[in-house]
């Protein structure tokens, strides 16, 4: 890719997005394309990061290990659903990840935790999302019951309007009173620790972290 | 017959009137072996028949004169039995309603007559003579009070040797055998009203559970209690059922029934109305006829449960019946040896059989216990009454060791002791509530619903991964954690180790949570010891360190909770906390307008006080002042009194104040140009902020020159004005202490007296607290050194409050007051104004002005 057009790109992305500067834009930029592997952009082809080796960044930079929630995270990255991740994909995503404010962060989680996007996280999504959080007791006749009673004290908790399953809004306001709620149904953002390691490594000029 | 009657026989609540006799089986028992006795006594005693009685038997009858035929003189309203005594008074004699009857003969005939009411009119007797063997044998006969008594009747009898006293010693031979006699039968009664208690329902119910389960084989499908709580007496009914002696509730499943739901009670083994289909309560109406034990109903409510039961009959009947009639086993027994010793022991000696009786009694009183237990709920009594006669009686079964064998012996204490443990068992309750607080959960019957949810929580906590510990930790939040039975169930359920364990992780979510809900609950002085046993301090220290500001708040905030106790707070030194706390302090630069302050910056600001308020708590010990002094701590405390932020000054403000008692910090504090910012402050709206303020001057205003920069910077003027608010009595304390001492500058007094605050003052000088009173007469005692304010205060009336104040005991107080007194007695015109020159009060004074003049001895 010659320069004239990275300058371009960096220009376009800085623009778009509020929460890097240009030398982070262009830091990321970099970094996008090693990991893509030097494959430059041709007429035609898109080059992204395709689920796996997006994964794969999650698993190893950020530390995650839910591989139903690392899909999702994929989708939340992949806006325009084409499998791939490409790189101002890549710079909008992790704009949110590392710098996001809490009403960005909250619109991201809920997509994540609503498996079936149809705006609401249901009692199934919950079970499907919390079933290996519990350790299994074999002494327990139903082993699934631990979840099951999880779900209701999450719904307890979180349901304000008693519909017995979670509209953005009864997520919202629970976060708002409880920011701990907010990747309350799996990790789905960098924790704090891996957060900062990543930023030191790519913008060599750490901003002092965001706490939450 | 007098033991049988008073011990034996059921007697309607003792209280003032008459009493009667119940109407049960046992007590028409015990009236109809009387009756017979005295009918056939008429031909088996002939001679005893005519025994007159020392007093007649008298009592209201419901026989007609004319019932009475041959050998009487009737009349209308009057019978005469023409059988006269020796004075030729008429053994019987009737006058409408009442009859009298001297001897067994007429008694007999009387029952004769009486015919079909004879049970009536023996019960009526039998009411009317509650002693009938006083009046029939004479007062010194009187066999009720002590057992051993009948050994001195035995004396007495033995002793006179006329006709006389040999009839009346057989007399009273028959009564005892009557009495005896009547103890056997009912005894025989007794048990068979053995009843169901905890312990074999409890045994009854183990052991069908040990037989239940899925698969053919079993009795039963499942049997399970509705409760889980066991009362310390065994039952599992709640309190207001077990007064109707209902023992538990079970649901059991048959093989081939619906779910039956029973009522264990002492009486025997009931269906119930079933469990309501809201909030699970039980319906405990009676729903079918009572079954002797749970095994009888089951039986006969299912087949299969009968049919199964039979194949398990050998391994089963062993242990069932052993359990199921060890009481009533061991009750049979016993009443099987007295009655064989009484027959077989026809011709022992009197002496011995009297004894026998005696060991006999004493079971009628102990078996008694199992009667009453049924319906009793006052436990203190039955304790009582029958400790001591149990007592005694292994005492006599030493004496009479020929009379039992050594093994039946056991037998019966065995089932003593049993007895003995159900009543022991139900009376525990009381003695539990004087333990310590710490077991009052344990130990109280209704566990809140609270306890279990906060149980099933820290199991999610233990055996959770983040996301199912950071749920469980919120809902923890949601749960009233102010409250101390919340406090305590979280330590008792083991939840204390599992929060300070999760300190100790990496997971920042999961220290967030377990902080927030440790700073709620440690409020709670039980709790903050337990966090120090655990060694959750040097964990919260550690913390301190953390990137993560929100984090570090929480533990400084925890910590200034936990740190209110002596031990706490060397730990937190001894761990470098003051050092660490200090160094939160320390929060960059600080934007003069908190209108700049961007998100960051608040949040340093809130990472500052919670320092700050962790400081304040460690800075009540001597040895942590030093240490924040030395970490460098008055001047950030100095810079973080420059801010506005109220929440952020009260602490600060508190350490200062705290400090302040030492010589280094009031150096410090001068040289810091801390006076300035505490006068300010002084202005503030916050009541507990102008207090703390107030206290700090107070403590520093001991030197002259710090007394000078309070005036320069403008202070004695809301000292002043802050003197008329008198309703916080803490703030009224503090404002009035730094005035006292401000006021040891002539200076000041003279401001405090263009501000009118000696007035003031003295209107303080009543119905005010001891505290108040004493830097009230203090800063007046400095006042009136000067002529002008000695004037000020005769003219308002302060002479007579101050000189009151003299009878207090308050040394303290006393102090200030003769320095007060003593320096307005300067004025003999004050004193005189007073009328206290009167009277030889002048000595007394003199006294004062003495004391005066030596000052405060500070």
């Amino acid at each position: 890719m010659n320069r004239k057009k990275l300058q371009k790109l960096t220009e376009t992305l800085t623009k778009n997005c509020k929460h890097f500067n240009k030398s982070e834009v262009k830091c990321l930029i970099d970094l996008f394309y090693t990991l893509v592997g030097g494959i430059t952009e041709r007429q035609g082809t898109v080059v992204g990061l395709d689920r796996n080796a997006f994964r794969n960044i999650l698993h190893t930079t950020f530390g995650m290990t839910d591989d139903m929630i690392m899909d999702r995270v994929f989708r939340g990255f992949d806006k325009d659903n084409d499998g791939c991740v490409t790189v101002s994909e890549w710079v909008y995503g992790l704009s949110l990840f590392l710098r996001g404010t809490l009403e960005e962060k909250m619109k991201y989680c809920f997509e994540v935790f609503d498996l079936n996007g149809d705006g609401f996280i249901s009692k199934e999504e919950m079970f499907h999302m919390l079933k290996n959080s519990l350790l299994k007791q074999p002494s327990e006749e139903d082993p699934d019951e631990g979840i099951k009673d999880l779900v209701e004290i999450t719904l307890k908790k979180m349901d304000r309007d008693h519909d017995g399953k979670l509209s953005f809004a009864d997520y919202e306001q629970a976060v708002r009173e409880e920011t701990l709620l907010l990747e309350a149904f799996g990790p789905c953002l960098p924790d704090p620790k891996s957060q900062m390691e990543f930023e030191t490594q790519v913008f060599k000029d750490p901003h002092e972290f965001n706490d939450m | 017959m007098g033991v049988a009657l008073t011990k034996s026989a059921q007697w309607t609540a003792a209280g003032y009137g008459p009493t009667a006799l119940e109407v049960t089986p046992l007590n028409e028992a015990i009236l109809k072996e009387i009756i017979e006795f005295i009918e056939n006594f008429l031909y088996n005693h002939p001679q005893e028949a005519e025994y007159v009685f020392a007093e007649p038997l008298e009592w209201k009858t419901n026989l007609e004169p004319s019932a009475f035929g041959s050998g009487y003189i009737v009349s209308e309203t009057a019978v005469e039995s023409k059988e006269v005594d020796n004075n030729g008074q008429p053994l019987l004699s009737l006058s409408v309603p009442h009859v009298q009857i001297r001897s067994f003969g007429q008694l007999s005939q009387f029952l004769f007559i009486a015919k079909d009411s004879k049970l009536k009119e023996a019960q009526l007797c039998v009411e009317a003579n509650r002693n009938p063997v006083e009046k029939i044998l004479g007062l010194d006969y009187n066999t009720i009070k002590e057992e051993s008594s009948a050994l001195r009747i035995l004396e007495k009898l033995t002793k006179g040797d006329d006709p006389e006293n040999e009839i009346k010693r057989k007399v009273a031979h028959l009564l005892y055998q009557l009495d005896l006699h009547l103890l056997n039968n009912s005894l025989k009664h007794i048990s068979l009203e053995i009843r169901l208690n905890p312990v074999t329902v409890k045994n009854d119910i183990e052991l069908l559970k040990r037989f239940s389960g899925k698969g053919e084989q079993t009795v039963l499908e499942f049997i399970e209690y509705t409760s889980d709580y066991e009362f310390s007496n065994g039952c599992r009914a709640p309190p207001w059922r077990q007064i109707h002696g209902e023992i538990c509730y079970v649901l059991v499943k048959p093989h081939d029934a619906d779910t039956l739901c029973l009522t264990c009670s002492s009486e025997g083994v009931f269906l119930n109305g079933g469990k309501t289909d809201d909030e699970g309560e039980i319906n405990y109406e009676r729903k079918s006829e009572v079954y002797k034990d749970l095994v009888t109903l089951l039986k006969d409510k299912s087949a299969k449960f009968s049919e199964n039961m039979s194949r398990q009959e050998l391994k089963f009947n062993e242990e069932h019946h052993k359990e199921v009639n060890q009481l009533s086993k061991t009750a049979k027994e016993e009443e099987a040896i007295p009655s064989n010793r009484s027959t077989s022991g026809s011709h022992r000696s009197t002496l011995e059989k009297n004894q026998i009786n005696l060991v006999k009694s004493h079971m009628a009183k102990r078996l008694a216990p199992s009667l009453n237990w049924k319906a009793t709920v006052d436990s203190k009594d039955r304790k009582s009454s029958f400790k001591e006669p149990q007592e005694e009686k292994h005492g006599r079964h030493e004496k009479t060791g020929t009379s039992f064998s050594h093994g039946r012996a056991q037998l019966i204490r065995k089932s003593v002791e049993k007895i003995e443990d159900i009543i022991s068992d139900s009376s525990s309750e009381s003695e539990e509530d004087e333990e310590s607080p710490d077991h009052r959960q344990e130990a109280n019957a209704d566990l809140p619903s609270e306890y279990w949810q906060i149980q099933k929580l820290v199991k999610y906590l233990k055996g959770g991964n983040q996301t199912a510990t950071v749920i469980a930790l919120c809902s923890m939040k949601d749960f009233n954690l102010a409250q101390e039975t919340c406090q305590l169930a979280i330590r008792d359920v083991g939840g204390l180790e599992v929060l300070i364990n999760l300190l100790d992780t990496d997971e920042v979510k999961c220290k967030i949570g377990s902080l927030k809900i440790l700073k709620e609950i440690s409020h709670n002085s039980q709790i903050r010891r337990s966090i120090v046993d655990l060694g959750g301090l040097p964990i919260m220290v550690n913390i301190l360190d953390s990137p993560h500001k929100s984090l570090k708040c929480l533990a400084a905030e925890t910590i200034a909770n936990v740190a209110k106790f002596r031990r706490a707070r060397r730990v937190v030194r001894q761990y470098g906390g003051i050092t660490k706390l200090v160094a939160l302090l320390d929060c960059g630069q600080n934007s003069s307008e908190p209108a700049q302050l961007s998100l960051y910056e608040t949040r340093d600001v809130e990472v500052a006080r919670c320092g700050a308020l962790a400081l304040w708590s460690c800075s009540k010990s001597h040895t942590n002042k030093e240490a924040i002094r030395k970490a460098g701590g008055i001047p950030l405390l100095a810079r973080l009194l420059k801010t506005s932020h109220e929440n952020m000054l009260i602490p600060v403000v508190g350490t200062l104040q705290e400090c302040a008692s030492e010589e280094n910090y009031r150096a410090a504090i001068k040289a810091e140009r801390i006076i300035e910012n505490l006068v300010k402050n002084l202005n503030s709206e916050n009541e507990q902020l102008q207090e703390h303020c107030a206290m700090a001057i107070y403590q520093c205003a001991e030197d002259e020159e710090t007394r000078d920069l309070v005036r320069l910077h403008g202070g004695l003027k809301p000292l002043a004005s802050l003197l008329n608010n008198t309703d916080n009595k803490e703030r009224l304390a503090a404002v009035t202490g730094a005035i006292w001492k401000c006021s040891i500058s002539k200076e000041n007094v003279t401001k405090f007296r263009e501000y009118k605050a000696i007035e003031t003052l003295v209107g303080l000088l009543t119905d005010q607290p001891e505290e108040v009173l004493i830097n009230v007469v203090g800063a007046l005692g400095e006042c009136c050194q000067e002529y002008e304010n000695r004037v000020i205060v005769r003219k308002c009336g302060g002479i007579q409050p101050l000189v009151n104040l003299l009878v207090g005991i308050n040394q303290a107080l006393l102090v200030n007051v003769t320095k007060a007194v003593g320096a307005c007695a300067v004025e003999p015109e004050s004193m005189a104004g007073a009328g206290l020159w009167r009277g030889g009060v002048p000595g007394h004074i003199g006294e004062v002005v003495r004391l005066g003049k030596s000052g405060w001895p500070s």
